[in-house]
């Protein structure tokens, strides 16, 4: 049993700990455009400001022209402002600069996480990505589920013929190299945003209709379904009304383990340039624009990856605990030491089937089933 | 069982033909196909014409369909790529050895560093051990390979100056001797391979773990026990040899992930594999190619999919006489 913090809400205490962190992932996303130190589309002044290390912080000296023109130091002497630019030194006329101070001049560009090669602000794209990771993980997974809902609730309600000609299509499907797929798929279709969440959204749908599908064969023998049929409730009710709130628990589940997936899947279209396009920040092309440069500039591909890694390990983690608290068929040492607590089948399916001397799954099936579960990363 | 080897083989042949014909269909119905590619180049019009018609591109779709397949089936003709106006076997046929050398080592390093991770977190399932692990294989498996493959480059090769960057060779191996050549090899394939294989090696370890707890929960592992025998031969012999059989299923069924994972390994260590062209036959629209890629690592993969079947069935006689 999962501890409970004494006299707490119901949350189990591990579960507090994924939830905050997508919590507060989800936030930084929202929170982009306030947070965000400047603008991700910004080149100020990029001969100098390029490919700066974490933590500079230049002068920004505003001309009177409109322009702005970035230094190293900015100094206010007796001829007006003295730069340092590029370990060169100018000096310009006061007259020519409008945030002068007694000093040196007003503004300033910190990068916290240092800046790209054409000069943008690392840690305001990388809030901005988060928005696009999230965006796109949760659109393509709404799909998903979707498509995986309304598929497995065909196969399981709709006669043996229909069930047979979907799970078949499902196990061929599935039969692809996913990464082959979907990277053919983007290929052909014009690659963006949208694009990018219908091919992850139309690709991933398989395991939740699967999933859906068994949950629903069990719950049709249990008694208040079989009730509300003789009731003379039409099919549709019956789905709708008593099978599908039943079975959504292991269905949300799983579709919580995949957005984790799709996130990543997303960052590795993007960075083989077939995903998001630029200029929209995503981590994956911030990552594959870092390949651009010298090696020295570390940072460029350090941040975005550790952000991509940390978001994935938050979904992955959520989606492990809410299944070990929402579903009691997982819990507890005996049952999650059973190979069959790796497959996203629950024991209704899985391992009643193959206690009961029912048709097994063919390996295909076992196979994605185990991949998922274990969810072997593939980019 | 010859029945039960039939049936699946059938049904593999069946997955296969599927396969291949959806991806036939969908290189050449969605826009941006081959016959664009070719108007796009900057030739005269009659030459256009000309390719497009040697490669057979104005005919109906059926017919292009059945012609494909009749020289795929009964020639292994798989046509030209457009890009490289070369065999497309050819361009495969050498690209097939260095994606099986990356994937073989991968694989090494996977269930070797799975095996040792799993074996240690069963033997002291719920300790701390066992906790550091399950969250060490977390980490590992939320890594994308493409940003490991990076840092390891950026670490080894570009701090440390220790391995090559890329590539399977260096320039001007074709003049070295046998050892000198197998060494320049090796050094190539060190950093692919650890990043392919320890980013799925979580997955491994995760896989191991469960299947050891479950075997060492049985009554003849308690008589092993109470024969005395030490705890590292009980789990190691007779431990691991009871669960041999589902981890070696999940290896041959873990084929399509791993395919995935060196497409991006090729693509970022430049290693010029099976992904590699893949990924530039896309960029290309050069589909002979494309075609051919998917086409052998769906093979791979029913292969795989049917050898983890046969292997179930012969440890399990409820499957084959189901």
């Amino acid at each position: 049993m999962p501890s409970r913090a004494p006299g707490g809400p119901g949350l189990p205490r591990p579960l507090r700990w994924s939830v905050g962190l997508v919590a507060a992932l989800v936030l930084a996303a929202a929170a982009a455009p306030l947070a965000a130190p400047y603008d991700v589309f910004a080149q100020l002044d990029p001969e100098v400001s390029a490919l700066r290390p974490p933590g500079t912080a230049l002068a920004a000296v505003h001309l009177a022209s409109g322009e702005w023109r970035l230094a190293e130091r900015a100094r206010r002497t007796a001829g007006g402002l003295e730069l340092e630019r590029l370990g060169a030194s100018e000096v310009l006329p006061a007259s020519q600069v409008s945030n002068l101070t007694a000093t040196g001049v007003a503004d300033r560009r910190f990068f916290l996480l240092g800046s790209d090669q054409y000069g943008r602000d690392l840690a305001s794209r990388l809030l901005y990505g988060a928005r696009i990771s999230l965006a796109v993980g949760l659109l393509s997974v709404l799909m998903a589920l979707t498509i995986g809902v309304a598929v497995g609730s065909l196969a399981a309600l709709g006669g043996p013929l229909l069930d047979g000609l979907l799970m078949r299509t499902v196990e061929a499907l599935l039969a692809f190299p996913y990464l082959f797929l979907i990277i053919a798929l983007s290929a052909l279709l014009r690659p963006g945003t949208a694009a990018t969440i219908g091919i992850l959204g139309a690709t991933s749908w398989m395991t939740i209709s699967r999933l859906t599908r068994a949950e629903l064969r069990g719950l049709q023998q249990r008694d208040f379904v079989v009730a509300a049929r003789a009731m003379g409730q039409p099919p549709l009710a019956v789905l709708w009304r008593h099978l599908l709130p039943n079975a959504m628990t292991p269905v949300l589940v799983q579709s919580t383990l995949l957005i984790g997936n799709l996130i990543l899947f997303e960052s590795t279209l993007s960075f083989l340039g077939l995903g998001i396009q630029p200029p929209v920040p995503s981590w994956g092309s911030m990552i594959a624009d870092a390949r651009q440069v010298p090696l020295g500039a570390w940072w460029l591909a350090a941040f975005p990856g550790a952000a991509l890694a940390l978001t994935v390990i938050a979904w992955n983690l959520l989606g492990d605990q809410l299944r070990d608290a929402l579903d009691p068929r997982w819990r507890g040492p005996e049952l999650a030491a059973a190979p069959g607590a790796l497959a996203p089948e629950p024991p209704t399916a899985g391992a009643a089937g193959a206690g009961g001397g029912g048709p097994l799954p063919p390996a295909a099936a076992a196979a994605a089933a185990a991949a998922a579960a274990a969810r072997l990363p593939t980019p | 069982m010859t029945g039960y080897l039939i049936r699946r083989l059938a049904a593999a042949a069946l997955l296969l033909w599927l396969v291949l014909t959806t991806t036939f269909v969908l290189l050449r119905l969605v826009p941006g196909d081959a016959a664009t590619a070719i108007s796009d180049l900057p030739i005269p019009k009659r030459q256009k014409e000309i390719l497009i018609h040697a490669y057979g591109l104005d005919r109906p779709l059926p017919e292009q369909y059945v012609r494909w397949l009749g020289a795929v089936a009964l020639h292994g003709n798989l046509g030209i790529s457009y890009a490289q106006l070369r065999p497309v076997r050819t361009v495969v046929a050498e690209a097939l050895p260095a994606t099986l050398l990356l994937a073989a080592a991968a694989l090494l390093i996977e269930y070797g560093v799975g095996t040792a991770l799993g074996v240690a977190a069963a033997r002291r399932s719920g300790s701390a051990l066992d906790k550091a692990i399950r969250v060490a294989t977390l980490l590992l498996y939320s890594q994308p390979i493409f940003w490991l493959g990076l840092m390891a480059i950026l670490l080894f090769s570009g701090r440390l100056g220790w391995l090559p960057a890329s590539h399977m060779l260096s320039v001007g191996a074709d003049e070295m001797g046998r050892g000198a050549w197998l060494a320049d090899l090796a050094k190539h394939l060190v950093l692919p391979a650890m990043t392919l294989g320890l980013a799925q090696a979580g997955g491994a370890a995760r896989f191991v773990r469960a299947g050891l707890l479950e075997v060492l929960g049985r009554d003849y592992i308690r008589t092993a026990r109470a024969k005395g025998l030490s705890e590292r031969r009980v789990v190691w012999v007779h431990g691991l040899r009871a669960a041999l059989v589902p981890i070696i299923q999940l290896l041959a069924l873990s084929v399509p992930s791993l395919l995935s994972g060196t497409l991006m390994t090729e693509v970022v260590f430049a290693w010029p594999g099976l992904g590699r062209i893949t990924y530039d036959a896309i960029l290309a629209r050069d589909s002979p190619v494309l075609l051919a890629t998917t086409g052998v690592s769906a093979i791979l993969v029913v292969g795989s999919n049917l050898v983890a079947d046969l292997l179930h069935a012969a440890a399990d006689p409820r499957v084959r006489d189901a």
